[in-house]
């Protein structure tokens, strides 16, 4: 099986299920324990905070972790909302933000806070005039995605954190899921984001697992209350093998990203090419110098659902634009904020790499989506 | 990196006679010390000033974080450099006051300071020509020759010339090792760790005894004192922690004495093994965390009692502080929040229900009298564990495959 779908998540690294098994086997005590097995456990879950804090440039207590990337961006939301609608009720975000923060804006909607959405080009990419107009003194929270998942297109976020500090004092939360071991993600003081998701089964960790962090001191409401594990604001056991797991994926994925981002680098721009080729056939949604992971497509005319299992039915996985909405038919709501041609709008498709595939996978993918577009669509004048 | 070197002032040390000598090399030794993990470092002492050479922006950072909290440095400047050329003084000049350029409206001057004798402009007109090149940059600025918010001092030396601006508050204080070496007694609270600092802060070097109590005390109790004593290497010294098994002795007198006496007849123990310790390791005095009044133990006459077994000078630099002011310096060298963790140390858990506050010595003499302690002391004594800190944390390797 050619496995081209990383962005909907990842085959965990070994040494990472190594990681997850050793802890469960040697430090299953509760961290909260007092006898010696809690404290162990405790000292673990402490090294494995450290090490994120470090490779995101913040402090050991700024790290929360959660079950994944969809609670730490509703918990950054609503949290943060809960936490400064003192202040006021104005939100920004984007259009082609991921549903767990567009939905979580939408229930605070309906709470009377005030949305604005930003609109992106057809690139994918907002408008710092934009954000610049919209930004309001009583704006509480900017969520801007790093990297958006259907189609890899990378938001200016440093230009935006810098106006977004001098403006007024929201808090600037930065949806890093995708970006994460691609690209450099970390704070950087007034230069950067003020909360960043993290989520652990994209970069070849695990499902279940993710991370909250916070430049500075979590100024933020209890998202789940009870024993009040993780500084008070996520109570419930803190699961110590999920958590090593998740630092040792993180670790992996930022000391290995040079190596792998070149590879992606190449193979993005080897598709680019190849598409290309097909000219008005193959509409390219996924602009060159987006993130190098994904590349998102769309054949004129054709459903994306018949692509994929023609394309299965060769042993190359690769999805829509996004695994979490590909089961609902309407259009995504990344592409209707693209503006494309409605010729592509039902064609689109997602190949994102991850750090197990090779040149060969990529050779193999190019030769049968060529046999599977004469098959679908005839002779194609090349 | 426009920074060469980092100036050092001395602290009180400057105005002690003949000494002097002693205290600058001591002070070099500990800097030398506490920067181990980047060594080497070249320090240049002189009589009034030291000067640390830096080779890389990495060392500069570090020291520029660390160097406040050694003793016996009153201020530190990071110290910048350039060729004996007015152009490219003035450049350098802008570079490091860029910094208080956002500051508001300060008041500011330039010192020179010209040992280079054949440099063309004598200070005056080194002065003026500086100061007329750099105020109509800094609209915020305005002269002021005494007592400026932002001096520029500018050294006209023989090989080059040096600037520095900022002035960075050092810790103050004696380098610790100059007043000779005393047994701190560290029970895990957040007044021991406090007295343990501010007699490093006067020069002396520290040991720290532990009265361990197993299974009266956990081992997160013992952890939590090896951290503290960990946290107070890092003004400039290594220290001892000696561990003593004191189970023993705390039982032996729970049934010896009274309930309402123990506390003062246990208090008394631990300062008799503290004083065996003292010897062995020639320490000149025990310091401990006591404070007036602040709980029973700690009153005139329980000090009086307690005191009772031994001449040793026993100092107690917090005997008249309040607890918010003791919990504010806590804070301020972060022990604080180590020494709130919850675990039971030993003085809480025989704890009377109503201890006396004013014990009678006689009384104390005479219930002790009926057991043998003495064996007892020199078994603890023996039998205690000694723990040299910095500590290389051990757990590290233990986590490095997993992580």
């Amino acid at each position: 099986m050619i496995y081209l779908d990383n962005s909907a998540t990842t085959k965990p690294h070994e040494d990472v299920l190594k990681t997850f098994l050793a802890v469960n086997e040697q430090y299953f005590a509760n961290p909260a324990s007092i006898h010696r097995a809690g404290v162990e456990s405790n000292a673990l879950l402490t090294k494995a905070r450290e090490q994120l804090a470090n490779i995101l440039h913040t402090e050991e207590k700024n790290i929360l972790f959660t079950s994944g990337g969809t609670e730490s961006n509703n918990a950054a939301i609503f949290g943060l909302a809960k936490s400064s609608n003192f202040r006021g009720k104005h939100i920004i975000t984007t259009e082609i933000e991921h549903p767990s923060i567009l939905e979580a804006v939408k229930r605070l909607e309906e709470e009377g806070y005030e949305i604005d959405y930003l609109k992106v080009n057809k690139y994918g990419i907002i408008s710092l005039e934009e954000l610049k107009q919209k930004l309001r003194k009583d704006t509480i929270i900017v969520s801007i995605m790093h990297v958006n998942n259907e189609m890899g297109a990378i938001q200016p976020i440093k230009e935006a954190a810098q106006i977004i500090h001098k403006q007024c004092q929201a808090m600037f939360h930065v949806d890093a899921i995708q970006s994460f071991g691609k690209l450099p993600v970390l704070f950087e003081g007034d230069e950067g984001p003020d909360v960043i998701s993290v989520s652990g089964h994209k970069i070849h960790g695990l499902k279940g697992s993710g991370l909250l962090a916070f430049r500075k001191k979590p100024q933020l409401k209890a998202f789940i209350v009870g024993g009040g594990q993780e500084f008070g604001l996520r109570s419930g056991t803190v699961p110590v093998p999920q958590a090593a797991a998740l630092a040792k994926a993180a670790r992996l994925a930022v000391e290995n990203m040079p190596v792998h981002v070149q590879n992606y680098k190449k193979w993005s721009a080897e598709l680019h090419h190849f598409f290309e080729q097909f000219d008005q056939e193959v509409y390219i949604l996924s602009p060159k110098d987006g993130a190098p992971h994904i590349l998102s497509f769309s054949v004129k005319g054709l459903k994306g659902e018949i692509l994929i299992n023609a394309l299965q039915k060769r042993d190359i996985i690769v999805s829509t634009s996004s695994a979490c909405s590909s089961k609902q038919t309407k259009t995504s709501h990344v592409v209707e904020a693209l503006n494309i041609d409605s010729r592509y709008k039902n064609g689109v498709l997602r190949l994102s790499f991850g750090t197990n595939n090779t040149d060969e996978d990529i050779a193999a993918f190019k030769k049968q989506f060529s046999v599977v577009m004469k098959e679908l669509k005839g002779e194609i004048t090349q | 990196m426009i920074f060469k070197e980092i100036l050092v002032r001395y602290g009180e040390l400057s105005t002690k006679g003949r000494n002097k000598k002693d205290f600058i090399s001591r002070l070099r030794d500990n800097v030398r010390y506490s920067f181990n993990d980047i060594a080497p470092l070249k320090i240049r002492a002189e009589r009034d000033r030291m000067f640390i050479e830096i080779e890389n922006k990495e060392k500069f950072a570090v020291l520029m974080d660390r160097l406040p909290n050694v003793f016996g440095i009153q201020s530190i400047s990071p110290v910048a450099s350039c060729e004996k050329d007015l152009d490219v003084m003035k450049a350098l000049a802008m570079e490091i006051l860029e910094d208080y350029r956002e500051r508001g409206d300060l008041t500011f001057k330039v010192e020179v300071h010209r040992t280079d004798k054949t440099f063309p402009l004598d200070t005056h007109e080194l002065q003026r020509e500086m100061g007329a090149a750099l105020l109509p940059n800094f609209p915020n600025f305005k002269v002021q020759v005494k007592n400026p918010d932002v001096a520029l001092r500018i050294e006209v030396r023989d090989d080059a010339i040096y600037m520095m601006a900022q002035v960075i508050q050092g810790a103050g204080g004696m380098p610790i090792g100059s007043n000779g070496r005393t047994l701190l007694m560290l029970s895990g609270g957040i007044d021991s760790p406090v007295a343990g600092y501010l007699m490093m802060k006067r020069g002396v070097r520290l040991d720290a005894i532990h009265f361990f109590s197993p299974p009266y005390t956990s081992d997160n109790a013992l952890q939590k004192v090896k951290e503290l004593a960990n946290e107070l290497t890092k003004f400039g010294a290594n220290i001892r922690l000696h561990v003593i098994p004191f189970t023993e002795l705390q039982v032996a007198v729970k049934d010896a004495v009274p309930d309402n006496m123990s506390m003062t007849s246990t208090r008394r123990m631990m300062m008799k093994v503290a004083d065996k310790v003292r010897e062995e390791i020639g320490a000149l005095g025990i310091v401990t965390g006591e404070s007036l009044g602040q709980v029973a133990s700690q009153t005139l006459e329980s000090l009086t009692a307690i005191n009772d077994v031994t001449n040793t000078p026993i100092l107690r630099p917090l005997i008249s502080a309040d607890k918010n002011d003791i919990i504010k310096i806590a804070k301020d060298i972060g022990t604080y929040e180590t020494s709130i963790q919850p675990f039971e140390d030993c003085c809480t858990i025989f704890t009377p229900s109503s201890p006396k506050t004013k014990p009678k010595l006689e009384k104390v003499l005479h219930f002790e009298s009926f057991t043998e302690f003495d064996d007892l002391i020199e078994r603890a004594v023996k039998n205690r564990e000694v723990h040299v800190f910095p500590q290389k944390e051990v757990k590290e390797d233990k986590f490095a495959d997993l992580l």
